[in-house]
């Protein structure tokens, strides 16, 4: 805490895919931690690295998405992913949440998304800090997976079922 | 061939010239590669054999009358005697060739597994074994009704001794399969003692030494051990090329592993009778220009001698560990007395896929993950560590590097 903060270029090369917002997000996740009650979860697991996230969908009355949370082991960019997942789907209906991941996951694996729809914009301009996942193929599901539990969860299924 | 000469300490920049990919620069930096445990660059000795054999020699072994088919199988069989000298086995026959290690303890598993051992006779691993000697011996079990222990590791990441006498003292274990060098740990295990105490007690032994044999001269006349398997992928020589070396008697009386070409005496409709051994086990076309580069491998490691080879790894692994461990919120797993080049490690507050991404973007290249030895991650609390590995390229510079960049990724996620 008392150290002196180091020099602006010291992390050069380590900010573009590791932005402030994942920082944060990765080290003190808003959505962490298994609810009291909830109306449907699913569990995603990545076996080539040990990444496991449980996600948790508690619905609104009019069947929109209400509350969502999840329960993660993984790196920053997972638990990162999985919080603002979290945020950016709240209040929206499950195909808008499968629609706003369409959106996502293309983002992450290619880093832009051009043909994705104009009314995604917002979410998607929340999201676009995990985007530098493309450049690392193997880091690209770290992002995607607690989207995958969570569509499960939507599904009605229990586990996501690998890309 | 352009191989170093035995020098008396081991030239590390003249080393480096041997290694064309040393010269590469990742995100513009200067390439610090510290996976060698996965798998080690390759020489251009290695290079050159492959490409000069495809290019002048080439045609299948074994079975051409022709002048290409004999110089191929010259140089293909040379590569047993390569083998079989690296070894110090006591007779060329005993080299079987595999494509890695994974497959020479499948090959034991299956073909000594179910064609000697019966019912209730067990197998005794370790907990510091990489999946490969795990799951072989699970499916034997699954399939073959025999048992399987597991040999707990110290604190120290060492083998428990204790346990280990304990575990073979009813007479029940027919084979004990074992790592002679932990992938994650870097330990040795005490393949002498090991010997000792199997064999008193009518078990066979078998070391996976994927990890060791690239550091540490191995004689198995001296180990005294039954099995050894061992990849040349991470000697410095090809993928898709290993080798098992196993006592004649043992290849005699087992049964052979894959049916097939190369490995029949002569087939009828009715029964087929098989070759001798090491052919019996090596059915199909072989992997020939890996088995050609495996021998130039061989070849290198051992003009450059395992002395220099054994001094210069000590020498970095001991630097690596005081660099690493002054770092804060570091943790070496494993502190065994006896261990070769390779150093695991978490960071406090860092997943080590975090970590390694990050060193990544400096230009270092290290390992993130469970190593394919989960059961050992867990026996230490972790899912994943990073893993720097040092080969006989590896300067201490290149550990320097490491620190620091270790220090920033600390730094960045403080």
């Amino acid at each position: 805490m008392a150290a002196a903060p180091p020099a602006p270029d010291a992390f050069e090369g380590l900010r573009d895919l590791y932005q402030d917002v994942i920082l944060d997000h990765g080290r003190r996740p808003r959505h962490a931690g298994k609810p009291e009650t909830f109306d449907a979860s699913a569990k995603g697991d990545n076996p080539m690295c040990g990444d496991r996230v449980q996600v948790f969908v508690r619905f609104a009355p009019d069947g929109t998405i209400g509350e969502t949370r999840f329960d993660a082991r993984g790196c920053a960019i997972s638990v990162a992913s999985a919080d603002l997942m979290a945020e950016t789907v709240a209040g929206r209906t499950p195909a808008d949440a499968r629609a706003l991941f369409a959106a996502f996951r293309e983002m992450a694996r290619t880093g832009t998304c051009p043909a994705c729809d104009a009314a995604l914009a917002e979410p998607l301009e929340r999201l676009a800090p995990l985007s530098g996942v493309h450049e690392y193929p193997s880091r690209v599901k770290c992002a995607t997976l607690p989207w995958h539990a969570l569509v499960a969860a939507l599904d009605g299924a229990k586990e996501a079922t690998s890309e | 061939m352009n191989v170093a000469t035995r020098p008396a300490l081991l030239d590390v920049a003249r080393i480096r010239e041997d290694f064309p990919i040393l010269t590469q620069k990742i995100r513009g930096k200067d390439l610090v590669f510290l996976d060698s445990a996965a798998s080690a660059q390759k020489p251009r000795a290695v290079i050159d054999a492959m490409r000069l054999a495809m290019e002048t020699q080439y045609a299948n072994v074994h079975r051409g009358l022709h002048w290409m088919s004999e110089r191929t199988t010259e140089a293909y069989e040379a590569a047993r005697d390569a083998v079989a000298l690296l070894l110090n086995a006591a007779d060329r026959h005993e080299i079987v060739f595999v494509r890695n290690s994974t497959e020479a303890i499948n090959l034991v598993a299956h073909s000594y597994g179910r064609g000697v051992m019966r019912r209730g006779d067990a197998v005794l691993i370790s907990g510091m074994e990489h999946h490969s000697n795990i799951v072989p011996w699970q499916l034997l079990r699954d399939s073959h009704g025999i048992e399987l222990r597991v040999c707990p590791v110290t604190d120290a990441g060492e083998l428990d001794m204790e346990r280990f006498e304990a575990l073979l003292a009813d007479g029940r274990v027919r084979l004990v399969a074992i790592t002679h060098m932990s992938n994650v740990l870097g330990t040795y295990t005490p393949a002498e003692r090991i010997v000792q105490l199997a064999h008193a007690r009518g078990a066979k032994v078998l070391f996976d030494g994927s990890q060791a044999v690239v550091h540490r001269r191995v004689d198995v006349q001296a180990l005294g051990c039954d099995f050894y398997a061992f990849t040349g992928h991470k000697l410095y020589g090809p993928t898709g090329i290993g080798a098992l070396w196993a006592r004649r008697e043992l290849l005699d009386e087992m049964p052979p592993f894959l049916g097939g070409g190369e490995m029949i005496s002569s087939v009828t409709y009715e029964q087929s009778t098989w070759a001798a051994v090491p052919h019996k086990f090596e059915a199909g076309t072989p992997a020939i220009i890996e088995g050609i580069g495996l021998k130039a491998a061989v070849d290198y490691v051992l003009a450059v001698g395992y002395e220099a080879i054994a001094a210069h790894e000590q020498s970095l692994t001991d630097h690596a560990l005081a660099r690493l461990s002054a770092i804060e919120g570091v943790r070496i797993l494993g502190r065994a007395q006896d261990r070769g080049g390779v150093v695991s490690f978490a960071l406090d507050r860092a997943h080590a896929h975090d970590v390694a991404t990050l060193l990544d973007r400096q230009g270092i290249a290290v390992r993130a993950g469970h190593h394919c030895a989960e059961p050992l991650m867990r026996r230490f609390g972790l899912e994943s560590t990073a893993r720097a590995s040092f080969a006989i390229y590896t300067t201490h510079e290149e550990i320097d590097a490491l620190a620091e960049g270790l220090e920033k990724v600390r730094e960045f996620f403080a």
